[in-house]
């Protein structure tokens, strides 16, 4: 099942599947090493609607829940 | 010859640099340190050269001002090598920038850094492997240890002697093919390779796309072109097949050099990080984290504030017993006296453990994490949580806190941040806070006045972002692993911030404590106390401190060292209620950003913003004087 990243539960391991939104916010998402077909892990949803964390190639990334929201995935389990 | 530290945020750069050129450039464990090059003139073996530090970077497709920094001196043709400066914990991402820097062609050298951090990953590189793969030589360092450097450089003068350039990757043959015919459409003049614009032009880089436009419109429609063919033919945009590419070459490579050996760890960090950003306990945290740095500055600060003060009481008296009070030589020895003693004994105490315990929150990798806590309130104020990082630089000093504006995306949340930045009490504001409200009054005080100042900034921010909606697309930010840091570049940090107090605000306040004695003695404070008297009288104070207000624009320090001076005395509370040590302390935080700090605003966010803040600056710190005088007649 697709859904985007913001919905995702803590400690839970999704493939992206694609970026949405505009040229911006697809390169910001590329450079930090974010590309359809790899796996990342929910490590923690920080409170009151602020951002999500994730693990990605050994690296920690913290996004924004709107951003989060333009990432599609399914999951990797 | 030239040499440039290129590479990703936070992989160390700085920190190699400084190695080599002594502490020059200010290093932390977060990504954007620097925002501006450094450059050193250094020595590798018998030879002169000139090194430069470049900001993080990404890629070489700029999304802030500090990485378009970077691009810009890369990209003009003055740089002769290039050391990639790589966080081997982190080889596969950092690759997709190397290849990006070996398309410039430019003679490069990868500098592997941190590999103790990719051990402790599991992480094992083969490196001749990596080298022969990638064509250029490949160093181990360990830069906080200064390990690997000494080879790093010789290796950068070597392939600069050998004039071998770096050869670029190739990429799948598809691919290939549209770069190829897109580079045929290019001719030479663009100052950077063919190769490389032709591939820029294809990820759609703005700033090559408007390069070309201006003088060339069929080779704009050629460009959409081949933009085009590459997004049918993989059925996403073009700028994402070729950033999916380079991360799969990079993927590729890694696989082929490197070797998991085992998997991290059982890492103790990470167990910190379930309670320092857990949803609730990690604000408990956070308020702990600031109120015992408050309390670690005032502890050390009140402990020695009292003696030396006493100290030098007693040098002034037998100076008035010697030389008679009345005369100009000692009114002239007197006031410097004074400025040495506000230096030694008011402003030191608190500056120097503030600047430490500061660089060490920096250096543990602290911030980032507040970052993270605070991006949901940041977003309530209309930024978002990277803005948190040049308001809490702001505490140290104003000035590098307006330049780290730059890791901003947008012009417009640079231009809010620059103004919250100004209202940030810095080291200088600090010290008054510490030294007259909570050294006169209580701890307790100084943290109202904390509070206050928290609040309004963030009602500051919450008008400014009314006045200028926009929706901010959000943040993005790797959060670096914890590092202990080293005691050596903590210490230097401090000290390259400390030295700037003695050596430039030091001399001034010395000078200005000359000057306002004379101004007393030939009875010219009194004219300018006149001049500033509406505004002293609306809010309560004696007119004698109206001279420090205008000294207090130059700096900071001096509207307090220049009190003591004006009052004739060090016992403040002999000439002044507590209520009045409270007006002057609130107005001085909050009124006019001094002239250091007034000339980046000016040079970030252009003159007639620059003024506008000043303006307001004033309006709100004569405004809540009044509120604080008002506040105060209730309490005393």
């Amino acid at each position: 099942m697709i859904t985007t990243l913001d919905r995702i539960r803590t400690k839970k391991n999704v493939k992206v599947v694609d970026v949405l939104g505009g040229w911006g916010l697809r390169r910001h998402v590329s450079q930090l090493g974010i590309h359809p077909g790899d796996i990342l892990t929910v490590l923690r949803h920080a409170a009151m609607g602020g951002p999500i964390l994730i693990m990605i190639h050994g690296s920690q990334i913290a996004i924004g829940r709107g951003m989060a929201s333009h990432i599609s995935v399914e999951d990797a389990e | 010859m030239k040499m440039a530290l290129a590479g990703q945020p936070n992989c160390g750069k700085s920190t190699i640099f400084n190695y080599v050129s002594g502490y020059k450039a200010v290093t932390s464990n977060f990504p954007g340190t620097t925002v501006k090059y450094t450059a050193s003139k250094i020595y590798v073996d018998g030879y002169t050269c000139e090194c430069i530090d470049l900001p993080g970077t990404y890629s070489l497709t700029s999304t802030d001002a500090a990485e378009y920094e970077s691009r810009k001196h890369l990209m003009s043709g003055g740089i002769d090598v290039i050391i990639n400066v790589v966080d081997a914990s982190l080889l596969s991402r950092s690759l997709e920038l190397t290849f990006q820097l070996m398309e410039l062609e430019i003679p490069m050298v990868l500098c592997l850094n941190m590999v103790d951090e990719a051990h402790r990953k599991g992480i094992e590189i083969d490196l001749k492997k990596l080298s022969s793969i990638l064509g250029i030589p490949v160093v181990e360092t360990i830069g906080v240890k200064g390990k690997g450097l000494k080879e790093l450089f010789s290796e950068a003068l070597n392939i600069f002697k050998k004039a071998r350039k770096a050869e670029t990757i190739k990429y799948s043959r598809d691919v290939e093919e549209i770069i190829e015919l897109m580079t045929a459409y290019l001719k030479d003049d663009l100052r950077v390779p063919k190769r490389l614009a032709a591939i820029k032009l294809l990820e759609g880089d703005e700033t090559f796309i408007a390069m070309i436009s201006d003088r060339d419109g069929d080779l704009s429609k050629r460009v959409t072109e081949l933009q085009n063919i590459l997004s049918n033919r993989h059925g996403r945009s073009s700028d994402m097949v070729i950033s999916s590419e380079r991360h799969s070459q990079a993927m590729n490579i890694f696989e082929q050099a490197a070797e998991v050996v085992h998997p991290p760890k059982g890492d103790i960090r990470v167990q910190v990080d379930n309670i320092v950003m857990h949803p609730y306990v990690g604000y408990v945290i956070l308020v702990l984290v600031f109120y015992g740095f408050f309390n670690f500055v005032f502890g050390i600060g009140e402990r020695a504030e009292g003696p030396l003060m006493g100290l030098f009481e007693f040098f002034t008296q037998r100076l008035g017993e010697t030389m008679g009070s009345k005369t100009v030589g000692f009114l002239v020895l007197n006031g410097a006296l004074q400025g040495i003693a506000g230096g030694i004994a008011i402003v030191l105490p608190y500056l120097v453990p503030f600047l430490i315990g500061l660089a060490f929150l920096e250096d543990v990798g602290y911030l980032p994490r507040v970052a993270f806590l605070m991006d949901s309130f940041m977003h309530r104020i209309g930024l978002h949580g990277k803005s948190v990082f040049p308001l809490i630089l702001g505490y140290g000093c104003n000035v590098p806190a307006i330049m780290a504006t730059r890791i901003l995306e947008s012009e417009r949340d640079r231009f809010i941040v620059s103004v919250l930045a100004s209202l940030v009490p810095c080291a200088a504001r600090t010290t008054i806070i510490f030294g007259l409200v909570a050294f006169f009054i209580s701890p307790n005080a100084a943290l109202a006045i904390y509070a206050l100042n928290i609040a309004v900034i963030a009602l500051s921010g919450r008008i400014l972002s009314m006045i200028l909606p926009e929706v901010t697309p959000g943040m993005i930010m790797e959060i670096p692993v914890y590092h202990l840091p080293s005691i050596r570049s903590t210490l230097a940090k401090s000290w390259y911030r400390i030295r700037e107090f003695i050596v430039i605000a030091w001399p001034l306040l010395i000078v200005g404590s000359v000057i306002l004695s004379l101004m007393e003695f030939w009875g010219m404070d009194q004219f300018i106390n006149a001049m500033l008297w509406p505004i002293t009288y609306l809010v309560g104070l004696p007119e004698a401190v109206g001279t420090t207000l205008i000294f207090g624009v130059l700096r900071k320090e001096l509207s307090m060292i220049m009190l003591i001076q004006a009052l004739g005395t060090p016992h403040i509370l002999t000439v002044m209620s507590k209520m009045q040590v409270l007006v002057f302390t609130v107005f001085v935080v909050f009124y006019i950003p001094c002239l250091a700090t007034i000339a980046v605003l000016w040079r970030e966010i252009g003159s007639k913003r620059a003024l506008l803040t000043v303006l307001f600056t004033l309006i709100l710190a004569t405004g809540l004087a009044l509120a604080a005088r008002v506040l105060g007649a209730f309490i005393w």
